[in-house]
């Protein structure tokens, strides 16, 4: 029985490990050698240069803005999504009339799952050209056409969304508008996912609850948020990996794909630019390095933070 | 500008904060009656509103491609043009939509098949048989999952562009490179998503197969893999969305130069067709143009919706 099982064990796996190796793995090593390097990226000539690279790097005023404004869409995204794709949930589960069977779902509750997944099945390209109609800065826009003509904005002085660099709560606007959107795409599938693991948890819990004269506001934050602990942190992880991932907005809505201005920079903007605008390889992988070191540390810091005993029903 | 900070007071108000209400929470007997109706209505008046700031505006680029250009500048906010003018879509299609799209089904038939396949045998064989490396492999394939994309985007457009010198077939801008960069890009969650599937499976059906004389390779075929069903289609409608929705590894790799043949996706279709159309004031094209490529997904979806619901959140909550 045990002889052909290395046969059968190569045979099924070289073929996915060679594919892996040559496009996922090999560039990854070559990013980090190259970051070492001067190369330019068309030339063949390149000089080991050591950390001068990463010395660079922190006196980059744009890489600095870049990781800031990374930091700015890490901490938004996933609250404002799960924020309301909760709310949303709670008021699918929860908003019903109560009869004698306890507290319902309110009526419709399948239809309104299938509209807000809606933007989950859509590409960020779809979505970003689409919004880039909505967003439009004259009236044929469809924000600043309805608010012009409802007269809450002046036609003569539109809102400029993604291409206003000035700053709202310390941030620039271009980014809000860009936070809007993601929230927009990303609320109901995390609120289908909420949604989701609300009706897995045990009925008898509830009518515990119930019995002990828990209302339904009382039963939602004391009996099921806390049992939702586990998708929420599974959502935020997620989602964080979706915030750092806001370059398909950032590519297709923003002027000159990170404007105006540098005002809407990210890490993998200011990659693609030092990459293929200035012809720096060498930087842009040190770059790209030091986005990676980031996010792994962050990867291992969320799993520390959410890491807790799962409850089993 | 000042205007921004002023007029996003009303704009965010009817957008819906996600902050939860403060007069709801302090109407603790709210269950029974009045309090609970008004809760109710309260409900159905938010996810209204939520559910039509999601549809209202994908039923406005679809009715707008069916407005002539003028009505889309006269009349931009109207739902019902005056007459629906098809050849906006003719004109979008020919515009260069027909070849990105069959580009695109051309690469997915093959990389969505060859990912499933190639990812549930490495998948497989990690899971239930135990040899030297099995660890390295595995962590090997997860690695992929927390390494950001962009650090490899230099030395993978260098790697296609040298492969590319000796194997014209594996150079930047063909298919057959894409499929293969797909795959390779697609097989860390796949293989993270069936290991776990696979390691759930019973070991005395795989036994029975063997003392029936079957070999490992057979009883993967004829009795591993049926059993894992659900696991494949929750990651198959994971893949085939993924692989449609790609936009970066295309962008990076399937640029044609002057007098090569337009191999682009959907994805960099889209992009292009946004800034030609929009120098040609093609506005009816454009909107036509993403109505085609976010109609067949959305049909697809609800059609099959229970199962895209639940094969997505599966993935994620793996």
């Amino acid at each position: 029985m045990r002889h052909g099982v290395a046969r059968f064990v190569t045979g099924f796996l070289a073929l996915p490990v060679a594919l892996y190796l040559f496009y996922v793995v090999w560039p990854f090593a070559q990013a980090a050698g190259y970051s070492l390097t001067d190369w330019g990226g068309y030339s063949d000539s390149q000089r080991f240069v050591g950390l001068d690279n990463y010395v660079r790097l922190f006196s980059d005023e744009l890489i600095r803005k870049a990781f800031w404004h990374n930091v700015f869409f890490l901490v938004t995204v996933p609250l404002f999504t799960i924020a309301l794709a909760l709310f949303l949930a709670f008021l699918l589960n929860v908003g019903g009339r109560e009869d004698r069977a306890g507290i319902r779902g309110v009526f419709g509750s399948g239809m309104y799952k299938v509209i807000f997944f809606f933007p989950q099945v859509l590409s960020l390209v779809v979505i970003a050209v689409m919004w880039q109609q909505i967003y439009r800065t004259d009236g044929q826009g469809l924000i600043n056409g309805l608010l012009i003509k409802i007269g809450l904005v002046d036609a003569d002085n539109p809102i400029a969304f993604t291409a206003d660099p000035e700053p709202f709560l310390g941030v620039p606007a271009v980014l809000w508008w860009l936070l809007f959107i993601a929230v927009w795409s990303g609320a109901g599938f995390y609120m289908v996912l909420f949604s989701a693991a609300m009706q897995s948890i045990p009925k008898d819990i509830y009518e515990a609850a119930i019995l002990d004269g828990a209302g339904r506001f009382h039963t939602f934050f004391k009996v099921t948020l806390p049992l939702l602990r586990d998708s929420v942190s599974v959502a935020w992880v997620y989602l964080g990996f979706i915030a750092l991932d806001m370059y398909a907005l950032v590519f297709v809505m923003t002027p000159s794909q990170g404007g105006p201005n540098h005002a809407s920079e990210i890490f993998a903007s200011v990659i693609q630019f030092n990459a293929f605008q200035k012809g720096q390889f060498g930087y842009a992988c040190a770059i790209a390095v030091a986005l990676a070191i980031f996010t792994i540390l962050l990867a291992a810091l969320q799993l520390r933070i959410t890491r807790r005993e799962r409850i089993e029903f | 500008m000042s205007t921004v900070t002023h007029t996003s007071g009303p704009a965010r108000s009817d957008t819906a904060p996600p902050d939860r209400p403060p007069t709801d929470r302090s109407a603790k007997d709210v269950g029974n009656g009045f309090g609970g109706r008004i809760f109710n209505g309260f409900s159905h008046l938010f996810l209204a509103v939520w559910a039509i700031m999601v549809v209202y505006p994908l039923l406005w680029v679809v009715m707008s491609a069916l407005k002539t250009d003028s009505e889309v500048i006269r009349e931009p906010l109207s739902l019902l043009p005056d007459a629906l003018q098809w050849d906006n879509f003719a004109r979008a299609w020919t515009a260069g939509i027909d070849s990105f799209f069959l580009n695109t089904l051309l690469v997915l038939v093959f990389s969505v098949t060859l990912t499933m396949l190639l990812g549930s045998m490495a998948a497989y064989a990690l899971a239930r048989y135990e040899f030297r490396g099995n660890r390295l492999i595995y962590w090997m394939f997860l690695s992929g999952l927390t390494l950001p994309i962009y650090l490899a985007a230099v030395p993978l457009f260098k790697g296609v562009y040298n492969t590319g010198v000796s194997l014209p077939l594996l150079g930047p801008n063909k298919h057959l490179m894409l499929i293969l960069v797909y795959v390779a890009w697609s097989l860390s969650f796949t293989i993270f998503f069936m290991h776990s599937f696979f390691r759930t499976l019973p070991d005395s059906i795989a036994e029975a197969a063997q003392v029936d004389g079957a070999s490992h390779t057979r009883t993967f075929f004829s009795v591993m893999l049926p059993m894992a069903k659900p696991g494949l289609i929750s990651i198959g409608i994971f893949n085939v969305l993924g692989q449609w929705n790609q936009w970066y590894l295309p962008t990076l790799l399937m640029q044609s130069v002057s007098g090569e043949p337009k191999n682009q996706v959907i994805a960099q279709g889209l992009i292009e067709l946004s800034v030609n159309q929009g120098y040609k004031s093609d506005w009816s094209g454009l909107f036509a143009g993403v109505t085609m490529a976010m109609l067949p997904v959305l049909i697809v979806y609800i059609v099959f919706q229970r199962q895209v619901q639940s094969g997505l959140t599966a993935g994620v909550s793996k």
